[in-house]
């Protein structure tokens, strides 16, 4: 009772100015606390972005380098089995591989003016031997050769200096000792680990740009695998994807805000929209498995198809977007447009789509980016399969770009994870890429309706 | 006189402002004492009843609007003026929970009717609203969306004449001339006003309904809306809702008193406020509630 009083009586003595300053510091202290918690969840989330970024960075870097062997070969039209060189059917099928074995088996058993070590150690290649050199080079060395011949038929029967790829082990031995490591990993022998020695300090060996991971599709050979036509396949889905979900959705969301009437039937709907939402990604590849394919017989792995699962997985949450869009449109400038004596398709059309456009688009392109990440239900209606060719159209067989990183962080060889890491740091160009577009085209959409 | 009888032994000025209100409150007669119909009737409205989902928010009311009059509509917030305003142009309709019952005719031809289409009869009867809302467009796009939308001009210079004549009749023009092309939202909360004003007349309305048009301006604004009004009563018949009396008493000719979604008094506007015949007016303009 008398502790009470007492406080009263200070609180009385006080006056409020006093009671304010005693208090600041508290409050000061409250709202600085308040603010590093921000500060605090944004740093958390850079830093987790950072460490995804450097990881992937670090692991797919490499992909975009390529080994290359210098490789002196006689073009010898006995051993390509070439009686007439204008003729390019027999150009086109000629032995490329036996020229290739030739030249580098030369180098030893001849001692080759290009290997002054191998010249002290000469001695007979074994089979084995022969094998293992022989495996130093990429299979898809030939190709090269080939292209060469018959884009200059009169090389043959001269001898012509070649950078030919490397095998993905030799890739991976070559770049680890030039990032400062010693090989160790390798899946290379010491015998042929010596053989590269050698090639590198004769300056036969070099790393250049990897084109072939843009421009070809997948193999199972790492150095000759690309995302080319993944890439293509994605692209085409996401076509058929936005062609369709955009104006499917935005319809959809401007029917249901501004014509349907408000009763079970759209309170139903709107349920089942907010719940399509939330369905798990590879029930929708189940759903298009079953309708698409089974029910409409149409072909597995094909963009098409793909876009059209993908389309019924992001057409939800579009429109659910676009009706936040829609309702968030200031109901004063419909009221407006009303008053003058609009109709409802005009002032949907000049106002209420204009305005909610750079929300919808917002929505849209979060979608659209799920999508292209999308990986599950493509799995499940063939997309998964192995597409070296890349597609001309919507009805050839394709892959996408996160199927393939799925199969090619399922390899074992170290070149394919490199090779996914780059693909990945690929898909998020896209996106990023994507990204700008949308606020590139808010901005413009934006303006363009004053 | 007789329909006030019912309140005359309860009536006592003396009460505090809180009983004054609770005796408001209590069995209000749908008898409206005064004037409210008229040989020149631009606009008549016949045993109004309008309900949001199953509240009844208008209680069978009946007013001529006469043409070329500024009809001035008053009442205590929430009495149901601006449901009342917004029915005689059919605004009422893009509220789905809002059922109106009654007849309102314009020039003899009831509004409500079955085939009456509302968008010519937004073309012919105008509002502007409490809250300034021109759109996100330029000036010049603001003020010619009204021809536009309704047909009204092939060519571009009759478009451009519109536009300067309407934003003259708003007294906007000089100001805005040499910026006819910068957003619209640009503008002071008072030139945005009479910039929706100008998009109103664009149309060449015969009615133009205001509802508070002046109550988000300061008085310099509310002044030149003021004179404004006084000019177009020349050319339209104006029907404007208020919460500032004096603005009433300014530019009105006539005065609707509202109460509780009825109307209890409508008279020459110096009449009511010089000396109401009900005393629920009589409560509201000496400032007993509201
Ligand atoms: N859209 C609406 N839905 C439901 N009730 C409404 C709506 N608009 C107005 N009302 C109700 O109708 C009555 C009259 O409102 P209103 O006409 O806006 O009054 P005033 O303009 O005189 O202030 C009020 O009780 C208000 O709560
Ligand atoms: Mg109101």
């Amino acid at each position: 009772m008398s502790k009470a009083k007492s406080k009263v009586s200070i609180a009385n003595n006080l006056n409020t100015i006093d009671l304010v300053q005693r208090n600041l510091a508290k409050r000061k202290r409250a709202e600085w606390r308040f603010r590093a918690y921000g500060v605090g969840a944004i740093l958390f989330g850079l830093a987790c972005l950072l460490i995804l970024f450097s990881d992937i960075i670090s692991k797919g870097h490499g992909a975009f380098m390529q080994t290359q062997i210098y490789m002196e070969v006689t073009l010898d039209s006995q051993r390509l089995n070439i009686d007439d060189p204008t003729s390019d059917q027999q150009i086109r099928q000629a032995n490329y591989d036996s020229v290739l074995a030739q030249a580098l088996i030369a180098q030893y058993e001849t001692g080759s003016t290009l290997s002054e070590n191998t010249a002290d150690s000469f001695k007979p290649l074994s089979a084995l031997d022969k094998r293992q050199l022989l495996n130093l080079i990429s299979t898809g060395a030939v190709y090269t050769i080939g292209q060469r011949l018959s884009d200059n038929p009169q090389l043959l029967n001269q001898t012509v200096g070649f950078w030919l790829i490397a095998d993905d082990d030799v890739d991976n031995y070559v770049k680890n000792i030039e990032h400062g490591g010693k090989g160790f990993s390798s899946r290379l022998n010491k015998q042929q680990q010596e053989w590269v020695n050698n090639w590198m300090a004769n300056e036969q060996v070099r790393q250049v740009f990897n084109s072939t991971f843009f421009t070809s599709g997948d193999s199972r050979e790492p150095e000759q695998a690309g995302i080319h036509s993944a890439l293509v396949g994605s692209l085409y889905m996401l076509l058929v994807t936005i062609g369709l979900t955009f104006p499917i959705g935005i319809a959809a969301a401007v029917y249901l805000e501004e014509y349907a009437a408000k009763n079970r039937v759209t309170d139903f709907i709107e349920v089942n929209i907010n719940n399509l939402a939330a369905v798990p990604s590879i029930i929708f590849g189940l759903l298009g498995l079953a309708i698409f394919i089974g029910f409409f017989d149409m072909p597995r792995s094909v963009p098409l198809m793909g876009g059209l699962v993908l389309t019924l997985m992001t057409l939800p949450t579009i429109i659910i977007s676009s009706r936040a869009a829609i309702k968030a449109v200031p109901p004063s400038i419909r009221d407006a447009a009303y008053g003058l004596g609009a109709s409802k398709m005009q002032v949907v059309l000049h106002h209420v789509v204009p305005l909610a456009m750079p929300g919808m688009l917002t929505g849209a392109i979060i979608g659209f980016a799920l999508a292209l990440g999308e990986t599950a239900p493509l799995l499940m209606i063939g997309m998964v399969a192995f597409i070296v060719d890349v597609p001309n159209g919507l009805m050839d067989p394709s892959s996408a770009l996160p199927v393939q990183i799925f199969l090619w962080a399922d390899s074992p060889e170290r070149a394919f994870v490199e090779r996914s890491s780059a693909a990945i740091m690929v898909l998020l160009a896209f996106l990023i890429t994507m990204n700008g577009l949308a606020v590139w085209l808010r901005h413009r959409l934006g303006r363009s309706y004053q | 006189m007789n329909s006030n009888s019912g309140y005359n032994g309860l009536f006592d000025p003396m009460l505090a402002p809180g009983r004054t209100l609770d005796f408001a409150q209590q069995g209000l007669s749908n008898k409206t004492v005064g004037n409210p119909f008229s040989e020149k009737a631009k606009m008549s409205v016949r045993n109004l009843n309008v309900y949001y989902d199953n509240k009844q928010a208008i209680h069978d009311v009946s007013l001529d609007i006469k043409r070329n009059e500024v009809m001035a509509m008053i009442g205590p917030s929430g009495c149901g003026k601006s449901t009342f305003l917004r029915c005689l142009n059919r605004m009422n309709d893009t509220l789905d929970n809002c059922r109106v019952e009654g007849e309102v005719t314009l020039d003899e031809h009831n509004i409500y009717d079955r085939k009456q289409d509302v968008v010519p009869l937004r073309a012919r009867v105008g509002i502007v609203f409490q809250k300034p809302n021109p759109f996100p467009k330029s000036i010049y796009e603001n003020v010619a969306y009204g021809p536009k939308v309704h047909g009204l001009v092939s060519r571009r210079a009759q478009l451009d004449e519109i536009v300067e004549d309407s934003l003259r009749k708003a007294s906007l023009w000089d100001e805005v001339k040499d910026r006819l092309f910068s957003p619209g939202t640009g503008l002071s909360g008072g030139q945005q006003q009479r910039l929706c004003i100008a998009r109103t007349i664009a149309v060449s309305p015969e009615v133009i309904l205001m509802d508070e048009p002046c109550s988000a301006l300061d008085p310099i604004a509310t002044a030149r809306i003021e004179e404004l009004m006084a000019e177009l009563s020349q050319n339209f018949t104006i029907a404007i809702v208020t919460h500032s009396m004096q603005q009433a008493a300014r530019v009105s000719n006539r005065t609707a008193y509202f109460h509780m979604g009825r109307l209890i008094e409508v008279n020459d506007t110096r009449r009511v406020f010089t000396n109401p015949e009900h005393e629920l007016t009589e409560a509201y303009i000496t400032g007993r509630f509201g």
